[in-house]
């Protein structure tokens, strides 16, 4: 009985709106844009913070990277031009750091090669990276076949190597290579696995592993090559000799990465006054990139909210400029013999009808702006659900309390002054 | 308002099938005097509807417009009034009191009976639901609304059945002679047409009372005389109506005369 009661007002508030085509569809336009405007902002708003996120934590949040850098004095020095270069990190520096902060997890030292390598039929320039096994503790990444290095391969000094994916893809090596010859240089690796490596952040950093295409135990490489690494370029050769392309150093508590980097900086300028060093410490940039991404949020959110509000207006203007109409209406009603409440639910239908469905294309539109937005510009977008809720939410008030205050208004009129209106 | 015989037969409306459930009686008396309501008062309001020493004062400012300024009134069971006077003598304010859309200032209104004033606002919308059906000069339909569903408003505030009501709506516009307009919209009708909406929604709930406030102002002659004539035959079946106007020969049509000036009743002429 009450269903059917419920059902009968609302066919009839749905047709009620029918009959005021124009006013209902400018206001369910507001709902619509109202909502598609929120969810739209929040949604590239959502997206960008999230994937600048992503790629930082990507570095590792707990690591510090320390990388080697031939400073501006150092190259202005170098007037000869085959001179070699001596500079960069050393093995000393990775024992100090682990004998000096308790704080420090793991140290991993890593030293770039640069070597062609033959595998089957193929030849290919590769970026060798000698490391420890503790590299993959702190660049975790899938393993995509095979193994990564471990600790025996270091004890034995094994010709061992693992591939990443861009390794794997110069030399065309499937993921069943796993046991076979890589000869680099004129020596015989054997490949042991596979592992996923992930390109080059855009905010600002590289990850560690963006340019590397194997790795090999660090003892193995330090046995076999020198530190000189000679580069030719256009007749002239350059010479530098460097101990250490990079130390990562992995910190136990991530509560201690600021103060642990500010210690390690200080005993770096000590033991490097010339500078020949980059520390560089994720979690600042992450901090500061999260930092961005709230002003950006919010800076996004309060365009919608004021698109919102502007909606809303829109919404009550319509609303209160059909005021006349409906006291009209409401007096004939009322005269004829309808209560208050029956006036007033039969408003609350219509405006709840109207602003429902308003928000409910609301929240189809909003995700269809920011596919839109993603396909033009090419930035994320995230719709995350609290958009949703919050902008359907506001827009329907709006229009609810403006499609019904009019309504109580009129409705608590003497049924004669609500006749008179005018 | 049930098993109760009128104390007087007068002369009236001839005893036609009343439509409202009350015993197919002669109408009741009218007496429409000041003081001397007598004989009705001990009879649970044999008048349909007594009015006492009713008052509607506006404020305009630090100025008060006595719109009703003492009005002693009986009006019975079938009769058909016309209400005449000057312009603002307060004769609409007087109908709308009668009709439970504006409230005395003071005085006591009963209507079957029933003291207007214990009412709640609730109770009298129902009050006007079941007793009451008017007619406006502007005939105040829904625009939006077909003749139709204009005519099934009253029913639906009654809770009817919408295939019910839809046919008794039918049914009523056919009886005003609108049945080939049932799906028209106002707009699409004639002035007199659009009385006739009205004159058929207020027919709807089947009333025992129609308040018609100037029903022909906005028609020509011709049509106006269609709507008395409809007015009439209505009073014949046993409605009681209350007509406000200000011409002669509408006022004519009606059984008795009443005439206003200054907010009182000032002179009253029984089977004009
Ligand atoms: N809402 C109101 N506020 C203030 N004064 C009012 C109001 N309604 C009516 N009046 C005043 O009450 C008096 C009676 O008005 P009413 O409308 O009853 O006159 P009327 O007899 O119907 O006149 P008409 O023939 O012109 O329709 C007038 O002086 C009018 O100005
Ligand atoms: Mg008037």
């Amino acid at each position: 009985m009450q269903f059917n009661k419920l059902w009968r007002m609302l066919r009839l508030g749905v047709k009620s709106l029918l009959l005021h085509k124009l006013r209902s569809s400018l206001t369910m336009l507001g709902v619509v844009f109202g909502v598609g405007a929120v969810v739209a902002m929040l949604a590239v708003g959502e997206g960008a913070s999230r994937k600048a996120l992503d790629e930082i934590k990507a570095l590792g949040s707990n690591n510090i990277m320390l990388t080697s850098k031939q400073n501006a004095d150092n190259q202005a020095a170098a007037g000869s031009r085959s001179m070699v270069k001596f500079y960069g990190l050393k093995y000393d520096d990775e024992k100090r750091i682990r004998g000096t902060f308790s704080t420090v997890e793991h140290t991993v030292p890593t030293k770039d090669l640069r070597k062609n390598a033959f595998f089957g039929e193929r030849s290919a320039e590769l970026r060798i990276v000698g490391t420890t096994p503790q590299w993959f503790e702190l660049v975790v990444r899938d393993v995509v076949a095979g193994r990564v290095l471990l600790e025996r391969d270091m004890f034995t000094a094994s010709n061992v190597c693992v591939l990443t994916e861009s390794g794997a893809r110069k030399l065309l090596a499937a993921t069943s290579v796993i046991g076979e010859p890589l000869q680099v240089g004129s020596d015989v690796y054997e490949v042991i696995g596979i592992v996923r490596n992930e390109p080059g952040g855009t905010s600002g950093a590289r990850t560690p592993d963006s340019e590397v295409d194997a790795y090999i135990p660090i003892n193995v490489a330090k046995e076999r090559y020198s530190d000189l690494m000679i580069r030719r370029a256009s007749g002239s050769f350059q010479a530098e000799q460097v101990e250490l392309h990079r130390i990562l150093v992995s910190v136990k508590n991530i509560d201690d990465v600021e103060d642990t980097a500010a210690g390690l900086n200080r005993m770096m300028t000590l033991f490097h006054p010339e500078g020949d060093y980059e520390l560089f410490v994720p979690l600042a940039v992450l901090r500061a990139a999260r930092a961005q991404a709230n002003i950006w949020k919010w800076t996004l959110f309060s365009i919608a909210a004021i698109s919102l509000l502007v909606g809303g207006i829109g919404i009550m203007n319509i609303m209160l400029a059909s005021v006349t109409e409906r006291t009209r209406e409401i007096g004939i009603r009322r005269a004829i013999g309808a209560k208050k409440n029956q006036i007033i639910t039969q408003f609350l239908v219509e405006t709840v009808v109207l602003s429902a469905s308003g928000g409910f294309i609301g929240t189809i539109v909003g995700p269809a702006i920011a596919q839109v937005i993603t396909f033009m510009s090419g930035i994320d977008t995230i719709v995350p659900l609290y958009s949703i809720v919050l902008a359907v939410g506001i827009s329907m008030s709006i229009g609810i309390v403006f499609g019904l205050y009019p309504a109580v208004r009129a409705a608590n009129l003497d049924p004669i002054d609500a006749l008179r209106h005018d | 308002m049930t098993d109760r015989v009128p104390p007087t037969t007068e002369a009236g409306a001839p005893d036609l099938p009343d439509t409202h459930g009350t015993p197919a009686a002669p109408p009741g008396q009218g007496h429409a005097t000041g003081a001397d309501s007598t004989a009705a008062e001990t009879d649970r309001g044999g008048a349909l509807i007594e009015l006492t020493d009713l008052r509607k004062i506006y404020q305009m400012g630090d100025q008060q417009v006595h719109a009703l300024a003492g009005v002693n009134l009986e009006l019975g069971r079938g009769e058909f009034w016309a209400i005449m006077g000057a312009s603002g003598s307060g004769k609409s304010t007087m109908l709308n009191v009668l009709g439970c859309l504006d409230r005395p200032t003071s005085g006591r209104y009963r209507l079957e009976g029933q003291d207007v004033a214990e009412l709640d606002d609730d109770a009298l919308s129902e009050f006007r639901l079941r007793h009451l059906g008017f007619i406006f000069q502007s005939f105040n339909l829904i625009p939006q609304l077909t003749v139709r569903e204009n005519i099934e408003l009253p029913l639906f505030y009654l809770g009817w059945e919408a295939d019910r009501s839809a046919a008794h709506a039918a049914k009523i516009a056919e009886r005003v002679g609108l049945g080939d307009r049932i799906e028209h919209r106002p707009n699409e009708l004639s002035g007199g047409q659009q009385q006739r909406v009205a004159v058929a929604r207020s027919l709807a709930n089947d009333p025992p009372v129609l308040l018609a406030d100037e029903p022909t102002g906005n028609l020509d002659t011709a049509t106006s005389g269609q709507i008395m004539a409809l007015l009439k035959e209505l009073n014949q079946q046993g409605k009681t109506i209350i007509m406000v106007t200000h011409e002669r020969d509408i006022a004519a049509h009606a059984q008795h005369h009443m005439h206003m000036r200054d907010g009182i009743v000032d002179r009253i002429v029984r089977d004009a």
